[in-house]
């Protein structure tokens, strides 16, 4: 048994092995995998604030995910098309560039999360569950239905956006680049999880009245979480639309809010590393299995199936050290 | 816009109700009584539509076939419950969305590997074909009017057995208090089978009903599931009375939303901008009714308070 | 990397060439919908496709197979992988629209050639058109524009239309309305995917129409019909082929008894190569091609056609090999137009009752030598 540190070294590990591996091979198709896999885990990185750390089970970050890939698409479309964004009551032009998008991107997540965020954390437990997913639905409905922007169709972007200094469509400049926001990620939330905000949110999903007594606004905290939680998870949509130079509907899909929660749920609840094991892994599974047979959801399903009946604590507390805990 | 027209809505919106009836009742109970989210409630719609239609296919009989659809679903939904469900009542939530994503996947993919990739053929039986004149002028088609009855019936049915007989004591006391019933001495986990296994039957029986006049076909139970989640929302998640109120209220939003939606926008702006935006928008109707009671009543409306 | 899907036609005569000569293989990569909902069409494309290339008797052509499962993002991906690292030099295979809109572009212009064997957006036939891109089944707006104009000479003069809330759907609806020139009684945008049309059909009742046109593929259709059926309305339906395809035709049963449909392809056709087509698709898979199984047929007759001309490498030559549509069809004469679209005809067929199965019966043409609108607006 080896400690959960070691396993998160590990994991890093093979996060910059195999993408260089696959390049001193060409295999660029692994790269793209690994790219996938790692914004997923961006996606999962975020949503495992509000709900590993928060408490709240939200099944409805596709919401976030596919606004942070409408922003991109949009912005690219119109620099595509050389047509502005808005005329009135200011010009507005579309934009290639990605740390403008990017940016675009996390503020409005962030204020979509905030609306949202405003009305749910009222509720908890399934209501929470049931509400965020209705939210994520209305958007998925409402981007169907969106025929300036492609409808069902979406949009298409040929060429991917550019960042400064970097050939984007290069995969392993892409990959690069997507890594290092998912290590930016990554160290936020551990210092978040340590500074007095984690503290508290900590304690707040393990006994609310005790953080309410000591004169914490409960909600306003929760509210924060929540809008930090889904501006992480609007970046990974500006990311993933990079990644296909394509938005659709299908981003704001409750399936796709679904495999977020099951990422989590695969590499281990509220672990720093959890949801980038559980994307690495599920992206695996859904790779290699895909090429085994026409049924391969049925083997997924009995994988999926095996982790949660036979391990608490996902792919990590299988293989990292038992903890003790009783239920 | 016509008095039969209007009418001829209202029923349409009821029958999709009553069908959502079936499918969120079984689901508020199973969350009530074993407080566990089940996400293969769909899974199980499916597979009475399918049983309906093999049995159908084989024998004529629409009668034997939507026997067929209870006993398979509710067989189904037991083993389903002594296999994997019965390990997951003492996780937390998200163990259980894992796990029944998980047998979604393995219950659609093995439905197609069992009977194909193409829909297969159901349907309504000749006597229950064909439109029946209403009172007003009102023609309107036999089978959904026995839709519409059938469930009516269970509703009724259900509600007599939850408030009369011991079972229905069991159920109850299991919703209130979960350890107290098994301290009394019942068999707790059997409770829970039969508890699982009558609400399988009720999705069964809903997706053989429903998939005699739409298609029965590989991925059939997720739309209806999340539309019932909806319900059980709105309803108050464990109450029966919540979820057939539930049920009628998005049967009837949905259906009259679709309707009168663009033409209600047609009064302010051209017909295929407002049939664009009214159809737009009645798409999320539920959505937002389920917001709007959410907001006003954060357990539903029959929901018990926190 | 290994891909059990991998199909090569006649893997112990490619074993000796391979080995034996430096010919050059044709790699063809084909994503296509396996799994889930739409798998029966996929699956249809799919057959046609490896029945032609293992009738051609070429050990040259190397098909990579996978399952989209019509989701775009998954699409997407398979497309990276074929390209990056199958490296494929034909793309084909994708069944819906949206599916296409995301691969098709970024294929091309990675110099890739495209062969669609179904999927016709009218983006990529106009604006968004593309040398390398080649449209073997239709452009989208063909069937219904057909429709529209079996409508028109039907008689009808008053037709109620309805077609899912989405592009493809508004396309049906503007390319039907294109050859009908009756009034319109109604016109109904419905959810995607959704599976209840009582509304829909009281407000059919209620518009004094004297015929209906609807666009709903897939289980959409088979809903509708029965519905429509079990209503007591009794106005004709015009439909496209899709919701009256042998796939789904059993599905619907007596509800689509007579109905006419409009499609470029029916098992009647009356041209030898329909004929064996016909013979040995049921030889081998033991039941009767569909419309997806024909265009699958056609797609890889196409490319084989071309593969004989020309070197898959020299792209300016396979390109004008394939411009020439040197192959028999299934659907008797072939050309390509100026955007790459068929220019073929378009006929009205019924359906009908053989035996225990329903099938279709060709009744007329309803467009002939029909080409597409947006050959101006394509500009390559």
């Amino acid at each position: 048994m080896i400690s959960e540190r070691h396993i998160n070294f590990l994991t890093l590990g093979l996060l910059v092995l195999i993408p260089l591996w696959a390049y001193g091979v060409d295999e660029p198709f692994t790269i793209t995998l690994m790219t996938r896999a790692v914004i997923f885990a961006l996606a999962a990185v975020g949503l495992n604030l509000i709900l590993g750390i928060g408490g709240f089970v939200s099944f409805g970050h596709a919401a976030f995910f596919g606004l942070g890939g409408y922003v991109m698409g949009i912005l690219a479309w119109h620099a595509q098309n050389y047509s502005p964004l808005m005329e009135w009551p200011l010009l507005i032009e579309g934009t290639k560039s990605m740390p403008v998008i990017w940016v675009l991107s996390i503020l409005l997540s962030a204020f979509l999360a905030f609306l949202i965020g405003m009305v749910s954390l009222k509720t908890s437990g399934v209501y929470f569950i049931m509400i965020t997913l209705a939210f994520a639905q209305m958007m998925y409905y409402f981007s169907i239905s969106w025929s300036a922007y492609g409808g069902e169709d979406g949009m298409s972007i040929y060429v991917r956006n550019d960042f400064p200094g970097l050939n984007t469509l290069d995969p392993i400049q892409f990959y690069l680049l997507c890594f290092v926001i998912l290590m930016a990620a990554l160290w936020l939330m551990s210092r978040l999880v340590k500074s007095p905000f984690g503290l508290a949110l900590n304690a707040a999903r393990q006994s609310p009245q005790r953080v309410q007594a000591v004169g914490l606004d409960l909600h306003k905290l929760q509210l924060l979480a929540f809008v930090i939680s889904g501006a992480i998870t609007g970046l990974a949509g500006a990311l993933f639309a990079d990644l296909n130079r394509f938005v659709s509907p299908n981003m704001f899909s409750w399936q796709l809010s679904g495999e977020f929660i099951v990422f989590i749920i695969i590499g281990g609840v509220g672990r720093l590393f959890g949801p980038v094991i559980g994307a690495l892994v599920f992206v695996g599974l859904e790779h290699f299995l895909g090429g085994i047979s026409d049924y391969w959801h049925i083997y997924l399903g009995v994988i999926l199936l095996l982790i949660v009946l036979f391990s608490k604590t996902g792919v990590i507390g299988l293989i990292g050290k038992k903890e003790v805990h009783d239920d | 816009m016509s008095f039969v027209l209007i009418a001829e809505q209202i029923l349409n919106g009821l029958q999709l109700g009553v069908m959502l009836f079936l499918m969120s009742a079984g689901l508020t109970l199973i969350f009530g009584v074993m407080g566990l989210i089940n996400l293969a409630h769909g899974s199980l719609y499916m597979v009475g539509a399918f049983a309906a239609a093999a049995i159908a296919g084989l024998t004529g009989s629409f009668i034997l076939a939507l026997l067929a659809a209870l006993t398979a679903a509710a067989i189904a939904g037991a083993m389903v419950e002594m296999v994997v469900i019965r390990r997951l009542y003492n996780r937390d939530h998200l163990d259980q969305v894992l796990a029944t994503f998980a047998l979604i996947l393995i219950f659609s993919e093995g439905t197609r590997w069992v009977f194909g990739s193409f829909p297969l053929y159901l349907d309504i039986p000749s006597y229950l074909q064909g439109p029946v004149s209403l009172p007003g002028g009102i023609q309107y088609p036999l089978y959904r009017i026995t839709l519409i009855l059938i469930g009516v019936v269970v509703a009724i049915a259900l509600g007599l057995m939850i408030s009369k007989t011991r079972i229905g004591i069991r159920i109850r006391a299991g919703e209130n208090d979960r350890e107290m019933i098994a301290a009394l001495g019942v068999d707790i986990s059997k409770l829970y089978t039969i508890i699982f296994a009558l609400g399988a039957a009720l999705a069964g029986l809903a997706g053989a009903l429903v998939g005699a006049i739409q298609s029965v076909e590989v991925g059939m139970g997720e739309p209806v599931l999340i539309l019932a989640f909806v319900v059980i929302v709105i309803g108050g998640i464990g109450s029966i009375k919540g979820a057939m109120v539930g049920s009628v209220l998005v049967g009837l939003t949905d259906t009259l939303g679709g309707v009168f939606l663009p033409k209600i926008l047609q009064l302010f702006m051209d017909i295929s901008t407002a049939t664009n935006v009214g159809s737009s928008i009645a798409s999320m109707a539920i959505y937002i009714l389920m917001g709007v009671v959410l907001i006003w009543r954060p357990t539903g409306l029959y929901g018990s308070r926190l | 990397m290994k891909n059990l899907l991998n199909v090569s036609a006649g893997i112990l005569a490619a074993v000796g060439l391979t080995i034996g000569s430096a010919v050059a293989e044709t790699k063809v990569g084909m994503i296509t919908t396996l799994s889930g909902g739409g798998a029966g069409l996929g699956i249809d494309v799919r057959d046609g496709f490896m029945l032609a290339i293992k009738q051609s008797g070429r050990s040259d052509i190397n098909v990579v197979i996978e399952d989209d499962q019509r989701k775009p993002d998954v699409a997407v991906k398979l497309a990276d992988k074929m390209i990056q690292s199958e490296k494929v030099d034909v793309l084909t295979g994708i069944i819906w629209s949206n599916l296409a809109m995301a691969v098709v572009p970024s294929a091309t212009a990675q110099g890739k050639f495209y062969l669609s064997p179904n999927a016709g957006p009218s983006v990529l036939a106009g604006k968004g058109c593309h040398p390398n891109y080649f449209n073997v089944a239709w452009q989208n707006d063909n069937i219904h524009e057909a429709a529209g104009a079996y409508a028109d000479g039907a008689g009808y003069k008053n037709t109620f239309i309805l077609a899912p809330n989405y592009p493809a759907g508004k396309d049906a609806l503007i390319g039907f309305k294109r050859y009908f020139k009756g009034k319109i009684a109604g016109e109904v945008y419905t959810k995607l995917g959704q599976t209840d049309y009582a509304a829909e059909i009281a407000q059919i009742r209620a518009a004094g129409a004297d015929s209906v046109f609807f666009f709903l593929p897939g289980g959409m259709g088979i809903a509708f019909l029965k519905q429509y059926s079990g209503s007591g309305v009794d106005l004709p339906i015009v439909g496209p082929a899709f919701s009256f395809d042998q796939g789904i035709l059993q599905a619907v049963g007596e509800a689509a008894l007579g109905v006419v449909n409009t499609s470029q392809w029916n098992k009647d056709l009356d041209n030898p190569t329909n004929a064996a087509f016909v013979k040995s698709f049921q030889a081998e898979y033991g039941r009767l091609p569909s419309l997806y199984a024909s265009q699958g047929f056609d797609t890889a007759n196409l490319l084989i056609s071309a593969i004989e001309k020309a070197d898959v490498n020299d792209a300016d030559a396979f390109r004008s090999a394939l411009k020439s549509a040197d192959f028999e069809s299934t659907r008797g004469d072939f050309k390509f137009s100026s955007n790459h679209h068929p220019i073929q005809n378009i006929y009205a067929r019924e359906v009908i009752k053989e035996g225990d199965v329903f099938t279709n019966k060709t009744l007329s043409v309803a467009l002939e030598n029909h080409s597409n609108v947006y050959t101006e607006d394509c500009k390559m």
